[in-house]
């Protein structure tokens, strides 16, 4: 199939971006949309010019590098996939795609389709751990048995990849959903409860000191994740900051 | 011996790590905040080191490529981790997970480093549900297990098929409580470009900002490497794009010893390639063996109708399938360990009964499985006399909630529905057991210079069994090499801040940039992916699943033509001081370049079939791997003499004091 493509080109985080559109022919379906983008860049260097720059590594929608704002969707039409993931089926011959990088404040651009996520780095070392020293001199990992629903419910918040689809997808640019996550993997298990107060205060302030906006409930989060990241969580990191200040 | 030396404390094998770990030098609290330490690479091994080393009081700097120590490969990782926990009462124990992995690596493995390993691998479980670590569990709260390749118990821990992400999260976390602490700097999105020794020590590195282009120069006392394998030399691997062997070969030129290059891991289970403009390849984990049955169809002709797409796999009846793992190796069947499973598929294919266009791939099917689950369900739900429907549905619900997130990866690569369906899979590289040279305190031929993870080369042998990368990243890091590095640097303490402003620094500063400039000059009109796309080709053709003489020497001759021309034609746009991708890769894909051709020289250079290095000329007449212990019983490790050809051979013996060597048989 033959597409036309309107990419997000900015030389460094100093200079003046602008959408720039290319023709890119021979794409086929079985390609993965990065692969997509390796055929253009290869157009590219081959005609001198310098390819697009996007972050991608993994390639199999774990590591979360991978980011991208396609036709206005983080990851892309498809759901329940990184960008890295989603396959040129899904689009059709003749089509127009734009591809820009995820727009948040707390993300700064550094080159194309490259942003800056430390800020989601910083809000998990403001708590997202549980102080426990890695001697190995703990108990029996069994010596504390947990409600398999709990631990299910934790794995399913600790799932997130960090992406930063979630803020991209919001009109708020709201971290809640990612830092609900980290929050409620360690509210469901035992282990976190000794410094639950203090986890979910210091992540939020940290949250909120990265210039990540407030969340008004729409769930768009919840719909671009690609990891189907649920809003439950937010629910219940807020309740976790009630529970927390109310104890002070 | 001649200058190995691999320091295995004397004693009883179950003694040695507890004695060795009273008799070596300890740092006081006090005298550790004096010291720096850099750990490059922030997976499983580096990040669990770095947190332990922080922990204990040492000022760590960590490097890493990716924009967070969270996106390491290790992250991939997708069924489990071993560790002799004998929670099922199944006669696990550590002696037998020693066993196991010494068998498993075919007898080319160092005792005493698998036995500590195992050990250690019951502290690694604690240690991760102690950081909140969400492992599978039963209904009665305790953890649960499944079973890997190779071994005959259930000693497989697992947080769905996301074991990697989550155990690298945990050791993240234990890196975030030490950076807000601020025992930790980390260096995202920064890449090592060289070591630099100073009186013959590593007491640093070159690193590059991968954002600005700046080169900056990093001192310490020591230098941690902890940045994985090297699979990505066949351009089409498992691996992460990124993944590279950049700071192990820069250690390798400066004087660290590359052992059993050619010892790769090739798995059996992942998703066949699909067409020319194929990046990277797609595991489906291990894990799908312990219910997935793999077959090819009995007659070739209909295998040359399912590649026509004339008959469905679907179509075909039980006794018209070859469900050859079980055919050939029944104690094991279709858990025989990876080398065996990816060989006897390759055979398969080679011999016409592929099923995909390509011709290469086979079907890992799980139709008994989900009619199996499918009745055990309605029996424990009280459903008497459901119909086959019913059974269907609830045993294909089981199956989703064991590896839903595989299949629907599955789905969404190859477009087809895995449930309905047989899956296609075929060999892939995946993992590398060779790596740098390491003694039993995890240090490199370079005083200083320390190895862990996949980038060092000391458990596995000649093949890795399933869920023991993982094991062996944390123990490394968390529980191994913080404490054998104290011995050497309490030699440091009154050593003081190593100054970046000396010749030595400057010397490799000046190579550096030296080697950038090179590479940016190129005249030609290829990319680099073209020059790292035709080093893959010859790779896996000529240094793959099974290798013989002539392909090698072959293999040796095009690579180092190959490199000529990348060092004089390589097109690179863009400007060396700012972010840069295309340099980012042309300096790796550089190193590739180079090791290709000592690991081809590796593999020619040992007559023996053992593990995942398989040389046609030494195969029993069934075609199994034919081992020759009286001349190859060694560790093949490597120095750097300029070219590759030139690399001059040095042997570690094995010694099997507690293992009796035997013909490998998983029949």
């Amino acid at each position: 199939m033959k597409l036309n493509l309107k990419i997000w080109r900015q030389k460094d985080a100093n200079s003046k971006g602008k959408m720039v559109e290319y023709t890119l022919d021979g794409v086929e379906g079985d390609m993965s949309f990065l692969e997509m983008l390796d055929i253009l860049n290869e157009e590219l260097i081959t005609k001198g010019e310098e390819p697009v720059e996007f972050d991608h590594d993994c390639r199999e929608g774990i590591c979360g590098t991978c980011s991208l704002q396609i036709n206005g969707e983080p990851h892309g039409p498809d759901r329940l996939v990184t960008t890295c993931q989603l396959h040129m089926r899904k689009f059709n011959d003749g089509d127009t795609i734009v591809i820009e990088p995820f727009r948040a404040k707390a993300f700064p651009v550094i080159k194309d389709l490259i942003v800056d996520r430390s800020s989601f780095d910083r809000i998990q070392q403001a708590g997202g751990f549980i102080s426990v020293n890695t001697s190995g001199n703990t108990v029996d990992a069994n010596a504390i048995p947990i409600d398999k629903h709990d631990a299910d419910a934790a794995m399913d918040a600790a799932t997130c990849i960090g992406c930063g689809a979630c803020v991209a997808a919001c009109k708020n640019a709201s971290a809640m959903l990612f830092t609900s996550a980290k929050v409620s993997q360690f509210a469901l298990l035992p282990q976190g409860q000794v410094e639950a107060t203090d986890r979910v205060q210091n992540m939020v302030r940290q949250m909120d000191l990265e210039g990540f906006g407030n969340c008004t409930n729409t769930g768009a989060c919840e719909v671009e994740c690609p990891k189907g990241i649920s809003l439950e969580n937010i629910a219940r990191m807020n309740r976790e900051y009630l529970a927390a200040n109310i104890k002070g | 011996m001649g200058v190995l030396d691999s320091k295995v404390p004397e004693g009883p094998l179950a003694e040695k790590w507890t004695k060795h770990k009273n008799d070596i030098n300890l740092v006081n609290p006090a005298n550790k905040r004096n010291i720096d330490i850099i750990v490059v690479g922030t997976g499983l091994a580096g990040g669990s080191a770095a947190a332990t080393l922080a922990e204990l009081g040492y000022n760590v700097k960590t490097f890493c490529y990716q924009d967070s120590p969270r996106r390491a490969h290790s992250i991939a990782a997708q069924g489990g981790i071993n560790a002799a926990k004998n929670y099922q009462g199944d006669g696990d124990s550590p002696y037998r997970l020693f066993y196991d992995t010494i068998k498993g690596g075919d007898y080319r493995s160092r005792e005493a480093n698998v036995y500590r390993l195992a050990q250690e691998s019951v502290n690694i479980i604690d240690q991760c549900v102690a950081q909140g670590v969400p492992f599978a569990r039963e209904y009665g709260g305790l953890l649960d297990n499944r079973s890997f390749g190779g071994v005959l118990v259930s000693r497989t821990f697992y947080a769905k098929g996301q074991t990697g992400q989550q155990l690298l999260l945990g050791a993240y976390s234990a890196m975030n409580r030490q950076i807000n602490r601020g025992k930790i700097k980390s260096m995202n999105r920064h890449e090592m470009m060289d070591l630099v020794l100073v009186d013959g020590k590593a007491r640093g590195i070159i690193a590059r900002d991968l954002v600005s282009g700046e080169i900056q120069r990093h001192s310490a006392h020591a230098v941690v490497l902890a940045t994985g394998g090297y699979g990505n030399v066949f351009f089409l691997s498992t691996n992460a794009m990124g993944s590279n062997v950049m700071a192990a070969w820069r250690a390798h030129k400066r004087g660290a010893f590359m052992a059993n290059p050619c010892f790769t891991q090739i798995h059996p289970t992942c998703i066949p390639v699909s067409g020319e403009h194929q990046s990277k390849l797609t595991l489906m984990s291990e894990s799908l063996r312990n219910d997935g049955r793999i077959w090819v169809p009995k007659r070739k002709e209909d295998a040359i109708a399912i590649r026509e797409g004339k008959l469905k796999p679907t179509q075909l009846a039980e006794e018209e399938r070859d469900y050859y793992l079980e055919r050939r190796y029944p104690a094991f069947g279709n858990l025989v360990p990876r080398d065996v499973a990816s060989r006897a598929a390759k055979e398969r294919c080679d011999a016409g009964f592929g099923v995909n266009k390509t011709g290469e791939a086979v079907y890992l099917d799980f139709s008994a499985a989900i009619k199996r689950y499918g009745k055990e369900k309605a029996l424990t739900s009280g459903m008497k006399g459901a119909d086959e429907a019913t059974l269907i549905k609830l045993g294909e619900e089981i199956i989703e909630a064991k590896y839903g997130n595989l299949f629907q990866m599955y789905e969404k690569i190859v477009d087809e529905n895995p449930y309905k369906t047989p899956m296609m899979i075929y060999p892939a590289v995946h993992y590398t057991m060779g790596g740098l040279w390491v003694d039993y305190n995890l240090q490199t031929t370079i005083p200083g210079c320390y190895a862990a993870g996949e980038a060092n080369f000391s458990d596995h042998g000649a093949n890795r069994l399933g869920a023991s990368a993982l094991m062996q990243g944390l123990a490394d890091g968390y529980f191994v090499l913080p404490y054998t590095i104290g011995d050497y640097l309490s030699d440091d303490i009154r050593t003081g801040p190593i100054s970046t402003d000396s010749p030595e620094f400057e010397a490799a500063e000046k190579d550096v940039r030296d080697r950038m400039e090179k590479l940016m000059s190129g005249k030609g009109e290829h990319s680099v992916d073209y020059y790292h796309k035709r080093l893959g080709k010859i790779m896996w053709n000529k240094c793959g699943m099974s290798r013989n003489e002539k392909e090698l020497k072959e293999a040796i001759a095009e690579i180092s033509e190959l490199r000529k021309d990348f060092w004089e034609n390589v097109k690179i746009p863009g400007d060396s001081n700012a972010k840069n991708q295309e340099l980012e890769k042309a300096g790796r894909v550089a190193d590739f370049l180079e090791l290709g051709e000592l690991f081809a020289k590796d593999a020619l250079t040992r007559n023996e079939s053992c593990g995942g290095h398989f040389r046609e000329e030494y195969q029993t007449p069934e075609g199994e791997a034919l081992r020759d212990d009286k001349n190859f019983k060694f560790v093949s490790a490597w120095e750097y003499k300029g070219e590759p050809k030139d690399a001059k051979l040095h042997k570690e013996t094995l010694k099997y004091e507690n293992i009796e060597l035997k013909t490998r048989s998983y029949k």
